[in-house]
């Protein structure tokens, strides 16, 4: 990267910076004539200069002027105005000039503006390029939170900087030596003080602000150090507390604290001391003006027009100066901060721009053997991985790689995927190192999974699917407005050098997944799926979330006949009270009173219970009946039943757990109410404490907490008032709560729900994974197990696939590799935070089943379990760093080597 | 079934003879009610332990697997407690329990159970009473055996 930031700036906006220099020289014109126009107002019309006689008048905007070849030409002859229409003509001109003015400097503020913000967003994009490109070695070494706070945060003042890093000396310059030169002019010596005083000024501030330079400097370091901190105190949040350690980093928090604090501290006090100096070098001109030029005068040498002539002209120096000078600083400010960032982002090895060129062709299958030739590999500290190794694999071949944790063979595996560099040697395929074929054939073709794995916020599906993404394969067509938006946007980019990729294609490669499109993309999917014992989990993620009908039509469509299968199937299986469906006339006792009432589902975040409870109508409707007093009474019935139950225990007893209408917390508060309340009728109760009364009947559900509160006769009324809420139910309300339609997919529930149109019986034995069993085995049966796993795909995976567990980031990122269709697929020891016998499992589906269908990949797999290595063509030893044995599992094992002693 | 019945029915239990009726009731309510069928499983040989179960109506067989099969070992009745040895031992499912009628059960949390024996000496007493009597109960049967074996060999 070029080094000086003024460079870099020019090289990348000289036009723009030339065009910009010209707008501001012209735009001096008219900002100069303004200056003149107030003088020419007063003396003219007002004061009645040239207006001597009354009926006078004077030519208004005579325009000639004497051009060098033409002589004098007369461009327009004026128009004779009186003394009134001088003013107002002089007045509105005054007007037109402070518009033409403002208009300059809008377009001049907005243009330096978007200069600016192009040059951020390249500078921008060059450092995340730069990171894309880095050696692997290198993030052994940085901070991620460093880095972005370099992108984001350090790099932003010098956006703001371009735009001034031309015009603004220019503009201030010229400003300043014109002053200067007039006060030369008027009088020689006078003029030399000036210009001495400004030369000190201009020797003296800059040094003293070396030293600020150098306290903005460590300003910066130790700031990104903090970001970098407080990064590594959210990433090691769980060792944090696991060690009571959160102390420890809250002194070093605090002492960092400490240092930046002294450092701005420090940086505060020279800033306003280098302030002071400044000032008062500027001051100390008119001193010597007034003392040096006033002596002078008093002898005579000097005409006192001439002093005030200087004195005055003085006035428009320091202002020009004084800018000039922060200029400099921030000048200097941003070449430091710039100096910085490319310090930390001109990387050795780079990887070349050409390996990562974008190729949205095809790419061949590797035909030719993965070789390692004469491969060392040592780790960052210099020792060594693996020694000497040469090794063969032929396409098409399974070979487990055996070895206890430091024998190499993991650090083989990494080489393979080139995670590692080598010390020494070179892994190639058709004699070309791996390190300079394109990605575009290592990242398609070679395909690698070890025990770290990293998934991006987002979807599932975006995430199962991201080996896919390696270049935009549709073109999208915008129209109209968005059409318009597309061209401005690649237009931008490509003034700021940035790449015009739309990232809204389709960036999944379905050929080489062997599909031919999204639609069919499952049939891909759903195997390694099944190979990887993912499927239940990505179902249970289906099931327990709301689903978006526009996308997932297929299934929302066809929601009766799954209900309708389902009650079918539960009779069969004489599991008709498994699930108490939802009927519109009737009460259903296994959900909540409040569901019932309700007999539909709201719109979260929109609508909530508590909004629910405060709407007038709903109101309205529990008054009618005296339904309310009937809540009210039972609400009271649920308080008592809970404190009588819990009143004695410890707030933190396990069996809190259970209560599920109230908390720990909220017992002391309804022992207090239930004392005021008991005995005595609703009238007694303010609108609050009703309302945290009635709160609990709503919770309640008599098969699980049964305090015998409901009867007949209030379930009937309940459904009674059911009927009348939905009857006349508002608009406003409508469009929050949708109600339970046996026809019709109701949108705001859940999947599960949606299917159940009803609730599992709280007394049923394991209900829940029943029903779980009977789904997966139902949509496999109705053709539907695809679409619901569709919906599966939608789970948002959170920051780095933390809202998934470790097992499944496992077992994704193991199909995340084999969905690509590699030709080599490496795994490192994919799996271990699984079970071992489901490992095994995993294993065995993987070699026996994916293996045989058509395609066949070379496996490379560095087995945790060395008993799996009969699933494999060949098996290589490694023992510490060296290959020891090779062969076919049966010729090992009669060798009687390290491989028996492996093995038993 | 109510909250209050259950609790009749638990003081049945001998096991909370000593438990005072208002305890009796936080238990009931903490715990999860569960109605089986006749043929379905409480759990299996071998499962991991998580809860005990109070047997409040209905019954249900204890089954062994061995080699040949499943053998039916025991049997047991309403107001019995099954499956707290594993929870206290921490070990896995000694053997399978099965439903031989409609039966309706009360599920007592690993964790539930340990609190109960810990706030309720008396409990804690009662549960070693019934494991004593049942080791007795093995020990006279195992000499029994031995003594038969014995005779048969000579």
């Amino acid at each position: 990267m070029e080094t000086s930031l003024t460079r870099y700036i020019w090289s990348n906006t000289r036009l723009q910076q030339i065009w910009i220099l010209f707008v501001v020289a012209v735009s001096m014109i008219p900002y100069f004539m303004s200056f003149d126009l107030p003088k020419q107002i007063v003396n003219g019309p007002i004061q009645g200069n040239g207006f001597e006689t009354p009926g006078a008048t004077r030519t208004f905007m005579h325009l000639e002027y004497d051009l060098p070849a033409l002589g004098k030409v007369v461009f327009f002859d004026g128009l004779e105005l009186t003394r009134f229409q001088t003013l107002m003509a002089l007045s509105l001109v005054f007007l037109l000039l402070v518009i033409i003015n403002g208009l300059f400097k809008l377009y001049i503020n907005t243009y330096k503006g978007r200069l600016g913000e192009r040059m951020l967003r390249r500078i921008r994009f060059e450092l995340i390029d730069r990171v894309l490109r880095f050696p692997p070695a290198q993030f052994k070494r940085v901070k991620s939170a460093e880095i972005a706070t370099m992108i984001k945060d350090e790099v932003e003042p010098m956006g703001g900087f371009t735009g001034d890093a031309f015009v603004q000396p220019a503009l201030l310059g010229g400003q300043a030596i014109t002053a200067l030169v007039f006060i030369i002019m008027q009088n020689f010596w006078l003029g030399m003080i000036a210009a001495g005083i400004v030369a000190v000024q201009g020797v003296v501030i800059p040094r003293m602000r070396k030293r600020l330079l150098e306290l903005g400097r460590q300003r910066q370091l130790t700031a990104r150090e903090l970001s970098g901190r407080v990064g590594e105190i959210v990433d090691g949040i769980g060792t944090i507390h696991g060690n009571d350690t959160s102390n420890f980093e809250r002194a070093d928090i605090a002492s960092r604290l400490g240092l930046i604090f002294s450092i701005r501290y420090d940086l505060y006090q020279w800033k306003f001391l280098v302030k002071f100096i400044n000032n008062f070098l500027a001051q100390v001109t008119p001193f010597l003006f007034y003392s040096i030029g006033g002596f002078l005068a008093l002898q005579g040498r000097l005409d006192i027009g001439q002093l005030v002539a200087v004195i005055n002209a003085y006035k428009d120096l320091p202002g020009p100066l004084k800018e000039l000078i922060d200029w400099d600083q921030a000048r200097q400010d941003v070449q430091v901060k710039y100096n910085q960032v490319v310090e930390q982002f001109n990387v050795d090895m780079l990887v070349d721009p050409k390996i990562q060129a974008l190729a949205p062709d095809p790419v061949n299958r590797l035909e030719h053997s993965l070789h390692a030739v004469n491969l060392t590999l040592s780790d960052d500290s210099g020792a060594p991985l693996l020694r000497h190794v040469t090794l063969e694999i032929k396409p098409g071949e399974t070979a487990a790689i055996v070895g206890n944790s430091g024998s190499g063979a993991e650090a083989l595996a990494e080489a393979f995927a080139r995670l590692i560099w080598p010390e020494q040697g070179r892994i190639t395929i058709d004699g070309k190192d791996i390190l300079e074929l394109p990605e575009s054939v290592t990242g398609r073709r070679i395909a690698y999974a070890a025990s770290d794995t990293y998934f991006f916020s987002g979807t599932l599906r975006d995430n199962l699917l991201y080996g896919l993404k390696h270049a935009p394969l549709t073109t999208v067509e915008y129209e109209g407005a968005k059409a318009a938006k597309n061209r401005w946007n690649i237009n931008e980019a490509r003034r700021a050098g940035n790449p015009e990729l739309d990232v809204n294609s389709d960036w999944v490669d379905y050929v080489s997944a062997g599909v031919t499109g999204p639609d069919d993309l499952f049939k891909v999917v759903r195997p390694v799926l099944d190979a990887v014992l993912i499927s239940q989990d990505i179902l249970d993620m289906a099931l327990r979330s709301t689903v978006v009908i526009e996308t997932h039509a297929d299934l929302t469509d066809r929601i009766v006949e799954v209900r309708q299968a389902l009650r079918k199937r539960l009779k069969k299986e004489d599991l008709d009270d498994l699930v108490v469906p939802f009927k519109l006339d009737e009460y259903n006792p296994q959900a909540t009173v409040g569901e019932n009432l309700l007999f539909g589902s709201m719109r979260r975040p929109m609508m909530t219970n508590r909004k629910l409870a405060a709407h007038p109508y709903f109101r309205s409707v529990l008054r009618e009946n005296d339904l309310y007093i009937d809540l009210y009474t039972m609400g009271l019935e649920i308080a008592a039943n809970a404190v009588e139950l819990f009143e004695d225990l410890p707030p933190d007893h396990p069996f809190f757990q259970q209560l599920t209408f109230m908390t720990a917390d909220d017992i002391p508060a309804y022992q207090v109410l239930l004392q005021k309340l008991q005995g005595r009728g609703i009238d007694a109760a303010s609108a609050d404490e009703r309302t945290s009364i009635i709160r609990l009947s709503f919770s309640y559900i008599e098969p699980r907490h049964r305090f015998g509160l409901l009867n007949s006769q209030l379930m009937a009324k309940i459904v009674d008032a059911r009927a009348r809420f939905h009857q006349n139910m508002p608009d406003d309300l409508k469009a929050v709560i949708e109600r339970y339609d046996p026809e019709r997919f109701i949108s705001s529930a859940t999947l599960l729900d949606n299917v159940l149109f009803g609730r599992i019986g709280f007394t049923q034995a394991d209900g829940s994974d029943r029903i779980r069993t009977i789904l997966r085995d139902l949509f496999d049966r109705l053709g539907l197990f695809e679409s619901v796993l569709s919906i599966g795909m939608d789970f948002d995976v959170g920051s780095g696939g933390k809202r998934l567990t470790n097992v499944q980031r496992q077992k994704l990122n193991v199909a995340r590799a084999l969905l690509k269709r590699a030709d080599y697929i490496i795994f490192n020891r994919p799996l271990p935070a699984l079970d071992q016998r489901v490992q095994d499992h995993i294993t065995h589906n993987i070699m026996e089943d994916l293996h045989e269908e058509g395609h066949a990949p070379a496996i490379i797999w560095v087995l945790s379990n060395t008993a799996l290595a009969n699933l494999f063509d060949r098996v290589i030893v490694f023992d510490k760093g060296t290959l020891v044995e090779e062969g076919t599992h049966a010729t090992l094992l009669e060798k009687n080597g390290i491989f028996k002693e492996l093995v038993s | 079934m109510l909250l209050k019945d259950e609790v009749e029915m638990l003081r049945r239990v001998p096991l909370f003879s000593g438990v005072a009726p208002a305890k009796l009731k936080l238990l009931a309510f903490t715990s999860e009610r569960v109605s089986y069928k006749s043929g379905q499983t409480l759990f299996r040989q071998g499962d991991p332990a998580d809860a005990a179960y109070v047997i409040l109506t209905g019954g249900a067989d204890i089954l062994s697997d061995s080699p040949s099969g499943e053998i039916k070992v025991a049997e047991i009745e309403h107001d019995s407690i099954v499956g707290e040895i594993a929870i206290l031992c921490d070990v896995s499912r000694t053997a399978t329990v099965r439903a031989n009628s409609a039966l309706e059960a009360l599920r007592i949390s690993k964790d539930h159970f340990l609190k109960l024996l810990s706030d309720y000496p008396e409990m804690t007493i009662e549960i070693m009473r019934v494991l004593a009597d049942r080791l007795s109960h093995t020990t006279t049967e195992l000499s029994e055996a031995r003594s038969k074996q014995k005779q048969a060999a000579k």
